[in-house]
């Protein structure tokens, strides 16, 4: 076989496994929103879950969800953004960085039912913190963290050393450098970095099932204080993710309408899982022409 | 390659007022001994050259001088500015390059708007007064020969510049921190013909006001613009003299042979 054909027969088989990728993808998102979407009203959305009767809908799980989200960020970032930022830059290429480095990959590979398992004994019985959407966020950071470090480390270290050396021949202390001129320049990616862990977050089931709960109280979306136990804000209340809620609904659902409810659950889930993903092209795209181009 | 004997030399002094000596200045990366005793006097208010094949020491030398290397090699001897060690210890390496402040190679401008690029190293040092910012930037990129070229577009991001406007700005950048000695490393060699004239130019000009020690690969440039030169082989400094010296009279084999193309 000479070269020429060698090539040809290559990118064959390469153009072959890459649509066996995107068909795959493609039927998976095509038969969730296609059996998923005709369940979908502004009702189905805007109504709470019925437990026996028909005619539910999915308005506290979705408000969770985006809730836990919230937290699950506010309590990750500022920790994934400090072990970046070392990691990045100050880390010396010693065993003890690698150490490090070496468990957050084993942190990332962690089976969620396990973390989840975790969260429940420790902070649900141990501390007595109950089912709640706290212990819920706590248990889906463990998962967050070493994927946002991960990505704000690879952001952080994607600016070119010139950038730092630029910074300090000015006469900047390092601190300066990094949080003036390495930061901003890294932002770009690391927005995008956030808002595809939020995807993976606000996929999450297992973790949540034995943290979060698997009830969703009646809450009261007028009461702004996060004190109060009606209030839709308290997180110390237990509440049900769309994630388990559509795992709930499949496997001990007793409405007659179980299997629409499941479907159009998955499409909401699948459908916001999407934005998240196209935000975060736009916003990366967006910002990093702002910075390059004109304003 | 010819071996050339590392003994003879010949380094004159400078007469005039020095803006920075360096004494027995030697390099170390690990176990490699990138530099072995430098021992130059750099004249105030003049254009100082480096010059030399690559891997010669002529960019490590210029890094050690506003502490540059710290973070990747081993520096000995003194560095003596304003009669102070600048190579010791005890020294704040961000007040020394305050007053020696340096220009890359390749331009390395801030991803921010040309008029952020200059004033965000001076915003953090202190200085808020917004009259006194807008001054320092029309006035450094004037001196930068770059004013002309950008004034109207100062909130445009600084990567939008072709390659010898970054340049300029880099060097511009430098300026507004009104520093005393500007160390340049091979800052044309990423340009065109017509950038890198630009860039000669403005050098002379600052040369009025500022001591500049250059790094080139371009001995046409040395000769243009320099007014001493020193040549680099293999870590050492072999030959210090004024430019016009080296290029028509060299005391040194080495020298005569690099700056006639014979070497190597």
């Amino acid at each position: 076989m000479n070269s020429k054909a060698a090539n040809n027969v290559a990118t064959g088989v390469i153009y072959l496994l890459v649509t066996a990728v995107v068909g795959i993808l493609v039927f998976l998102l095509g038969y969730i929103l296609v059996t998923g979407i005709p369940h979908v009203s502004m009702h189905f959305l805007t109504s709470a879950a019925q437990s026996f009767k028909a005619g539910g809908g999915i308005r506290d799980q979705l408000f969770n969800s985006l809730y836990l989200l919230v937290l699950t960020l506010i309590i990750s970032f500022p920790i994934a953004l400090g072990s970046g930022i070392y990691l990045s830059e100050y880390a010396p290429n010693n065993w003890f960085t690698s150490l490090i480095r070496t468990a957050i990959e084993v942190l990332s590979s962690l089976p969620s039912v396990v973390v989840g398992l975790f969260g429940y004994l420790v902070f649900v019985i141990k501390f007595n913190v109950g089912f709640s959407i706290l212990a819920g966020a706590i248990a889906l950071t463990f998962f967050n963290l070493p994927l946002l470090t991960r990505s704000i480390e690879e952001s952080l270290e994607d600016v070119p050393d010139l950038q730092r050396e630029a910074g300090l021949s000015l006469g900047l202390s390092r601190w300066k450098t990094i949080t003036g001129i390495v930061f901003p320049a890294a932002l770009p990616g690391i927005l995008t970095g956030i808002i595809l862990s939020a995807g993976r977050v606000f996929g999450e089931a297992a973790a949540l099932i034995y943290t979060a709960g698997q009830s969703a109280p009646i809450v009261s979306y007028s009461n702004w204080n996060p004190f109060s136990p009606t209030s839709f804000l308290n997180p110390m209340r237990p509440a049900e993710t769309l994630a388990v809620h559509i795992w709930k609904v499949n496997t001990e659902g007793v409405t007659p309408d179980a299997l629409q409810i499941s479907s159009g659950a998955s499409a909401v889930l699948i459908v916001v899982i999407l934005l998240f993903n196209l935000g975060a092209r736009y916003l990366g795209n967006w910002m990093f022409k702002k910075m390059t181009a004109a304003k | 390659m010819q071996t050339y004997s590392f003994d003879q030399k010949h380094i004159i002094n400078i007469p005039t007022e020095k803006a920075l000596t360096t004494e027995n200045l030697q390099v170390f990366y690990g176990d490699n001994h990138a530099m072995h005793d430098a021992t130059l006097e750099f004249p105030r208010y003049r254009i100082t050259a480096l010059i030399g094949a690559s891997g010669s020491g002529k960019s490590t030398y210029l890094r050690c001088l506003n502490r540059m290397n710290d973070a990747i090699a081993t520096v000995k001897g003194k560095i003596i500015y304003r009669d102070t060690d600048i190579n010791s210890k005890k020294i704040n390496v961000y007040e020394v390059r305050k007053h020696i402040s340096m220009v890359f190679q390749r331009p390395n401008p801030f991803a921010k708007s040309i008029r952020e690029n200059i004033t965000f190293a001076l915003k953090r040092n202190g200085i808020k007064d917004k009259q006194e910012l807008a001054y320092r930037v029309e006035n450094s990129l004037k001196s930068a020969a770059l004013w002309d070229e950008v004034k109207d577009d100062l909130d445009k991001s600084a990567l939008a510049l072709s390659g010898g406007q970054q340049q300029r700005l880099c060097i511009a950048r430098c300026v507004a921190m009104k520093p005393d000695i500007l160390l340049l490393d091979e800052p044309a060699s990423a340009l065109d013909p017509i950038s890198t004239a630009k860039i000669e130019e403005t050098l002379k000009e600052l040369r009025k006001s500022y001591t500049i020690i250059i790094v080139t690969h371009n001995m046409q440039q040395a000769s243009r613009i320099a007014d001493y030169t020193a040549f680099f082989h293999m870590g050492h400094v072999l030959e210090y003299d004024k430019t016009e010296k080296i290029f028509t009279n060299p005391q040194i084999k080495a020298t005569e042979d690099y700056i006639s193309g014979n070497f190597g």
